[in-house]
């Protein structure tokens, strides 16, 4: 004697938040069960598993509709009330920020796809919920990739994400993109959030879209006339004057307040050569990649082994910046004030004590 | 050429790839109706192609209109080889030829292709254009309305019901042709969809005829059902309930008509038009009068295929119900006597008073209030009242005679109709008048192929057989009518059982007389509204009909009230005195197959009892299995009732209200489900409890044992009492719970069943002498049955159910409503089951899916599962299917009004319904253009901002209510309009402003991959939910925002797993309605009127 089929259809789809959430972590149905029964919404096994099984089943039919939001909400099949779509789509779209993590920057190609099995071993995030993350972060990226405007908007319109989640995606897009590197060990102590800050960072002041907003261009790739100009500030580290004025500008407007004083005075030059090196390169796409390691390399770890505070960060990044504007023979305020308003911020992310 | 349908191809989206290189498909479409093809250009290359095209234009006689679809297929263009078929569109243009119903075609509509289900949406355009021509109802009855809501429908009011209506047509079915053998499935299956179109469309056509016939205008409580007759055909048949209808005006222009205009103005002239040859009056112009002087020869008419001697002898008499009234009732025969002048009610009025200050000497002083009350909302109702009450009191021997002759006067309106039947399940306060119980016949028949589909008549004398057996039981139990009414058959291989219940029943002749009669009880209660509108109730009538409404005292008893003879009872009956009036008898059960009357007085609430059983037969064929079936019915019909009757003990209720037995055939088994709403009417006395009793008293286990079995049933009983707060105010006569069994019996339902064309054979159910009360343990069987009874899993907290409208003993329902469709279907692995293991099994089944059905909603408790109705069938051998179609509704648990107050209240409240109704004339532009284009109501909401706070509203709220908070206002993102649907009749919270049209539609969904569609119940998930989609589309598209009276009729389902293949049929049916919120009505309306309605609003409730 066995139920040989079994359906509940409602005028008005219904949906369980619940287990919605199990569905997109990958449990497969009889775990689902498990896990409610534990949950306490009911004892009877029987009950749990046909409701569990109704709801996979409409998952899994709306999650064609899914993949292209907007069809959401002008598809005829389920009748959804908005704000349960609104739902629908954002936990769709959510990801494990441990999962992000392992992926973020990488190529997303069907050989990345094939490592996942690692990934979800090492993150703990099932598979089949590594599958979906990746095919969302491969799907939007294919999308926004043809499409001119703001990033974010673009990305926020075609899924109807909300504005934080959006901003996630316009981060992963870009790394992904420009195959920034985040995967080596001295960055392993950053978290997602840090590159999806700075990757807004990025994305607002360095990209084409950042200028003008009207740019055929998009927002996925950095202004490479910003890149070119960047070159310019080398200045600043090739030509002694400058450097030492540049110093004791520094210096004497940091006086008296911070205690690393010495430490930073006695670094100053290696510091300003690295930050101005990272500008110059970045016109390298190659050089691009590893912006994040070089941050590390040539600016936080040194900071970190003297000890600096944030706010020693913060205050000498604040005065380094302002000074340079100071000094009589140097011109490229703008190019200045672009570069060092992200990398002041990134750094500032970036800078865990 | 009477008609002209034009179309218009506006564009598709959505559209399936049809072309694998370029991942694009080139559409074209084509758009045919009768042999007429037009097709638009190719779109090339594009998945939202925009046609655009022109206006197709057909010009086809109003017959064709009626009977044929409009059919639109979307095809592929393919240079080099045959063009892809994408799927097609059915649309029913049925709505377009009522003027009341819609009036344009417009929106997006699924495409559907039977094999791989809906693939995209096309926007299409259709208008039908109707020439003023005369002699257009020749074969065509365009303008007559049809309702699948078993009730007068919101915004009419019934003038008259004119009664039963019934075709059918047959066909042979296309899947059992040669032709079959060589062409594909698919072809196959549109060619049945297509037949089954046409065969429908024919049928309401035809039904339409025999309305116009009988002077009506509409068929209430339509009711269409197909047998698939496999090798032997396809019957498509419906019944209904003819009706004049007429709109109560929710025109603004209407409320500034000049007060001599019709109210009925709008009320499409074609229809009465109809009844040109003959009658001279048709060709008058539009008075208010139409409606009654036609309908003054229309009980005269009788129509079937088979009453031609009756036609004309009746016509000859036309006006008997009249003539018996004049002898003993001067006023009333002034009043028929006042024929010509009937468009002044109230020149009579005077008349009537005065008869109600000088009662004749038959009327007893006790029944005087009742006759105030009568005698306000009208005269002949109080002498039916009178005779009513005399029937079963002390006082009743005198009225004897005049008792007889008033019986006799609505008795003889109702016999000159071949069938007094009705198949409303609901009736205006007031018609009905005595219940005598359920009615209900089977018959076995042996199928055989129907060689001239022209000439049904074997299908048709089967279902007379059946009906007129219907009509001898109801004249058994002392009654005339026939309430409730339906049929259904059951068919396995060759045996088909054909059923047929209702309520027999006696009604008052108000609504099938002719004269002014139309002024009920509900156009009393709302002075207001029609003081304005129509000149037929002056000031003067508006205050005596309010006076009469509030000295009314609802008594709610008077239909409990036996319409049998005394001492000439059909059966042996326990009689009490009325627990309400304590005049008349009563029974000490009552069964119904109909809603709950809304005078009613009942205690506590009610709750679903459902008898389930299950039989065992051996595989036979033809008159071999007939025989043996005919043989088993009887058995499982009285095991049913057994059921039933201790199930409703059980529960310390005494009535049953929406019976609905159905009995299904497999090859190898019978199954019976019975259910129905079990409520405490406060009239009928209050059941004893259940007594068990052994059979071997010698043994003191034993007797240990059957004690502990009764202290369970007491206490059960006592919970039950206590769940369903059925507290009666007090009992006199009985003792509740008195361990001495009263006799009693149970034969409230009658049936029999004859094989072919025996005899027909009747059996009484009643327990005989044997007490019913006593349940006795006398062998393994009777005592699983006793644990049968009390394994039924109560229903959670929170939860009620009801197959009924709705839930007896609530009233204040949210807004928020879900509707369900569940299917299941459970193999019976064990090939050797006993019927105890059978039952077991099924009962179980029915009881997991309840189960299930209360887990899936609890968010929107409290609740009331209403509406519940299963259906079973026996798929397969060792099959049992079960669908459930219900709707929940939740409500507000600290409103619960008390019962005693329920009445009143409701009355008060359909009066400020009524006002509201008029607000509503004033304000129709206003919510009209707000509902007419549903982009209205979206674009507000695409305001990022608007967006941003639903999202944040995504919220903690049960979804149910949160969704219904936001249902009908700015849909933030979403281009798709609601569209509710329930089985009731009424949308809580909202009014009904326009009916707009029957849906009923017809799907076969069929698959050669079933495992790749997520198995059978990937599969049927997904046909059902299309289904729906289809539904909301074509409801939307006729610009109306919910289905009501919606209802499953047909879900066949055939798989065979081995081959990955599965079948399903689904037949559908509703009406499609727009609707208003209440609080939007009042929220629009800005006028000092509003001031007003709210007030009385406050005041009333």
């Amino acid at each position: 004697m066995s139920v040989e089929l079994d359906v509940f259809v409602g005028n008005t789809t219904i949906m369980d938040k619940e287990v919605y959430q199990l569905w997109l972590n990958g449990y497969t149905v009889n775990d689902a069960v498990t896990l409610r029964i534990e949950g306490g919404v009911m004892e009877e096994c029987e009950v749990l598993l046909s409701d569990t099984m109704d709801q996979y089943r409409t998952f899994q039919m709306c999650e064609r509709l899914l993949h292209h939001p907007a069809k959401l909400a002008n598809q005829l099949l389920f009748q959804i009330p908005p704000d349960r779509q609104a739902m629908l789509i954002e936990r769709y779209y959510a990801f494990d920020d441990l999962f992000v993590r392992e992926v973020l920057g990488k190529k997303l190609s069907k050989g990345t796809k094939k490592d996942l099995d690692d990934v979800s071993s090492k993150t703990g995030v099932m598979l089949k919920s590594c599958r979906r993350q990746f095919d969302n972060f491969k799907r939007v990226f294919k999308v926004v990739e043809e499409l001119k405007g703001p990033l974010v908007e673009n990305i926020r319109q075609h899924f109807l994400l909300p504005d934080q989640l959006a901003r996630d995606y316009a981060a992963i897009v870009f790394f992904a993109n420009n195959r920034f590197e985040t995967g080596k060990k001295k960055l392993l102590y950053l978290t997602f959030q840090d590159f999806a800050f700075c990757a807004g960072q990025l994305i607002n002041n360095w990209t084409l879209g950042a200028v003008d907003n009207m740019m055929e261009d998009m927002d996925v790739d950095l202004d490479k006339e910003f890149l070119q100009d960047l070159k310019d500030l080398k200045i600043l580290i090739t030509d002694k004057d400058l450097l030492d004025q540049h110093k004791s500008l520094v210096c004497t407007a940091l006086r008296g307040k911070t205690n690393v004083l010495n430490e930073m005075e006695a670094n100053f030059k290696n510091l300003s050569r690295g930050l101005v090196n990272i500008a110059a390169k970045l016109i390298n796409a190659k050089d691009v990649r590893d912006f994040f390691i070089d941050l590390v390399e040539k600016f936080i770890e040194p900071c970190r082994s003297d000890k600096w505070t944030s706010v020693d960060v913060n205050l000498y990044l604040t005065h380094y910046t302002n000074s340079a504007h100071i000094l009589d023979t140097f011109k490229h305020h703008s190019v200045w004030t672009r570069y060092m308003g992200v990398i002041k911020s990134c750094i500032l992310k970036m800078y865990h004590e | 050429m009477p008609g002209k349908l034009k179309a218009k191809i506006v564009a598709g989206r959505h559209l399936p790839v049809m072309d694998r290189a370029s991942d694009l498909t080139d559409a074209f479409v084509e758009v045919k109706f009768g042999n007429v093809t037009f097709k638009t250009d190719v779109y090339p290359k594009s998945l939202n192609p925009q046609w655009n095209s022109e206006w197709f234009k057909f010009e086809v006689d109003d017959e064709d209109l009626q009977d044929e679809p409009l059919q639109i297929t979307v095809l592929d263009h393919d240079t080099y080889s045959a063009n892809d078929a994408i799927g097609k569109v059915y649309i029913d243009i049925d709505p377009l030829l009522c003027s009341e119903a819609a009036t344009v075609i417009s929106g997006w509509l699924p495409i559907y292709d039977t094999i791989h289900g809906i693939r995209g949406e096309i926007n299409v355009l259709v208008k039908v254009d109707l020439f003023n021509d005369l002699n257009r109802f020749r074969q065509s009855s365009c303008g007559v309305k049809f309702f699948c809501t078993t009730s007068i429908p919101r915004c009419y009011r019934a003038v008259m019901i004119h009664g039963f209506v019934e075709e059918l047509v047959v066909n042979e079915d296309p899947e059992y042709q040669w032709i079959d053998r060589i062409r594909t499935p698919r072809a196959s299956n549109e060619a049945r969809q297509r037949l089954i179109f046409l065969m429908s469309g024919e049928l309401q056509r035809k039904i339409g005829l025999k309305v116009l016939e009988m002077g009506g205008n509409a068929v209430v409580g339509y009711l269409q059902c197909f047998d698939l007759e496999g090798e032997s055909g396809l019957v498509v048949r419906a019944i209904g309930t003819a009706c004049t209808l007429e709109k109560i005006s929710t025109l603004p222009a209407t409320a500034t008509l000049p007060s001599n205009s019709s109210p009925s103005k709008d009320i499409k002239e074609p229809v009465f038009g109809e009844e040109g040859p003959g009658v001279p009056l048709s060709s008058g112009p539009p008075t208010p009068l139409r409606a009654q002087t036609f309908s003054s020869f229309s009980p005269s008419k009788s129509y079937s295929r088979q009453s031609s001697s009756s036609d004309t002898e009746l016509s000859l008499t036309p006006k008997t119900a009249r003539i018996f009234l004049s002898p003993s009732t001067p006023a009333l025969e002034s009043e028929s006597s006042s024929l010509p002048s009937v468009h002044l009610p109230h020149h009579f009025r005077p008349g009537m008073a005065s008869w109600s200050s000088t009662p004749p000497p038959l009327h007893v002083s006790q029944s005087d209030t009742a006759m105030l009350r009568k005698s306000v909302s009208f005269s002949e109702e109080l002498l039916l009242a009178a005779s009513g009450m005399g029937s079963g009191g002390s006082a009743g021997k005198e009225a004897g005679p005049l008792k007889a002759l008033l019986r006799q006067q609505t008795q003889s309106a109702l016999e000159q109709r071949e069938y007094p039947f009705f198949t409303l399940t609901s009736f205006p306060p007031g018609f009905l008048l005595h219940l005598g119980g359920v009615v209900s016949a089977r018959s076995v028949k042996l199928l055989d192929r129907i060689h001239n589909p022209d000439e049904p008549e074997t299908r048709d004398a089967w279902w007379e057989e059946i009906r007129q057996e219907i009509k001898s039981h109801t004249k058994a139990l002392g009654c005339h009518a026939v309430v409730g009414y339906s049929e259904s058959t059951s068919i396995c291989e060759e045996v088909c059982i054909l059923s047929a219940s209702g309520t027999a029943a006696i009604l008052s002749s108000r609504f099938m007389q002719d004269g002014p009669l139309e002024t009920d009880h509900r156009l009393s209660r709302q002075p207001l509204v029609f003081s304005t509108g129509s000149e037929r109730v002056d000031g003067d009538m508006g205050s005596t009909a309010s006076l009469g409404f509030e000295e009314m005292v609802p008594p709610g008893c008077e239909f409990c009230h036996i319409p049998y003879d005394e001492l000439n009872i059909p059966f042996p009956a326990q009689l009490t005195y009325c627990c309400c009036c304590r005049r008349y008898k009563v029974p000490d059960v009552l069964f119904t197959t109909i809603d709950l009357p809304t005078e009613a007085n009942i205690t506590g609430k009610g709750c679903l009892i459902q008898a389930r059983l299950c039989r065992t037969k051996k595989k036979a064929q033809g008159e071999g299995n007939a025989m043996a079936i005919s043989n088993l019915l009887p058995f499982l019909e009285y095991e049913l009732h057994t059921q039933l009757m201790n199930k409703l003990k059980l529960r310390g209720m005494n009535a049953l209200f929406g019976l609905r037995i159905q009995i299904s055939v497999g090859e190898t088994m019978l199954l019976g489900l019975a259910s129905a709403t079990g409520v405490y009417l406060t009239a009928l006395p209050s059941p004893g409890g259940i007594q068990v009793s052994g059979k071997t008293p010698s043994d003191i286990t034993y007797e240990q044992h059957i004690s502990n079995m009764q202290k369970k049933i007491n206490d059960t009983i006592a919970k039950n009492k206590e769940v369903y707060e059925i507290n009666p105010p007090e009992v006199v006569e009985e003792i509740i719970g008195s361990p001495i069994p009263e006799p009693r019996q149970r034969s409230r339902l009658f049936r029999s069943h004859s094989e072919s064309s025996d005899e027909v054979s009747e059996i009484d159910l009643s327990h005989g002498k044997k007490d019913a009360f006593v349940l006795e343990i006398d062998d393994t069987d009777a005592v699983e049955d006793i644990h049968a009874l009390l394994t039924d899993s109560p229903t959670p907290a929170g939860f009620y159910s009801c197959n009924t409208e709705i839930m007896p003993g609530i009233q204040n329902w949210t807004s928020a409503i879900q509707m369900f469709t569940s299917v299941r279907v459970f193999r019976l692995n064990n090939v050797n089951l006993t019927n105890q293991g059978l039952n077991k099994v099924f009962s179980d089944l029915c009881e997991n899916l309840l189960k299930s059905l209360y887990f899936k909603l609890r968010s929107l408790v409290p609740c009331c599962l209403c509406h519940l109705n299963f259906t079973v069938a026996i798929p397969e051998d060792e099959l049992i299917q079960v669908a459930v179609t219900a709707v929940a509704m939740s409500f507000d648990k600290e409103l619960t009004l008390e019962n005693g107050k329920q009445s009143g209240d409701k009355s008060l409240k359909k009066e400020n319904d009524e006002q509201l109704q008029f607000n509503l004339e004033l304000n129709a532009e206003m919510s009209s253009s707000n509902l007419s284009s549903p982009k209205g109501l979206t674009e507000v909401g695409s305001h990022p901002s608007a967006k941003a706070s639903s999202l944040e509203k995504a919220s903690p709220l049960p979804e149910g209510r949160s969704r219904s908070l936001r249902s009908n206002r700015s849909y933030s993102g979403s281009s798709v309009a609601v569209v509710r649907m329930t089985p009731l009749s009424f949308i809580p919270g909202a009014k009904i402003i326009k009916y707009l049209g029957i849906i009923n539609m017809f799907f076969i969904r069929e698959t050669t991959s079933l495992k790749e569609e997520g198995g059978v119940s990937g599969f049927l998930h997904t046909f059902i939910a299309e289904v729906f989609a289809m539904v909301r589309a074509h409801v939307a598209a006729l610009g109306g925002n919910a289905v009501v009276s919606y209802s499953m009729k047909e879900c066949v389902f055939m798989e065979n797993p081995n081959k990955n293949q599965a079948q399903c049929l689904i037949n559908v049916s509703g009406d499609a309605v727009i609707f208003v919120r209440e609080s939007e009505v009042e929220a629009a309306s800005v006028h000092p009127q509003s001031a007003a309605t709210q007030t009385s609003n406050g005041e009333g409730t």
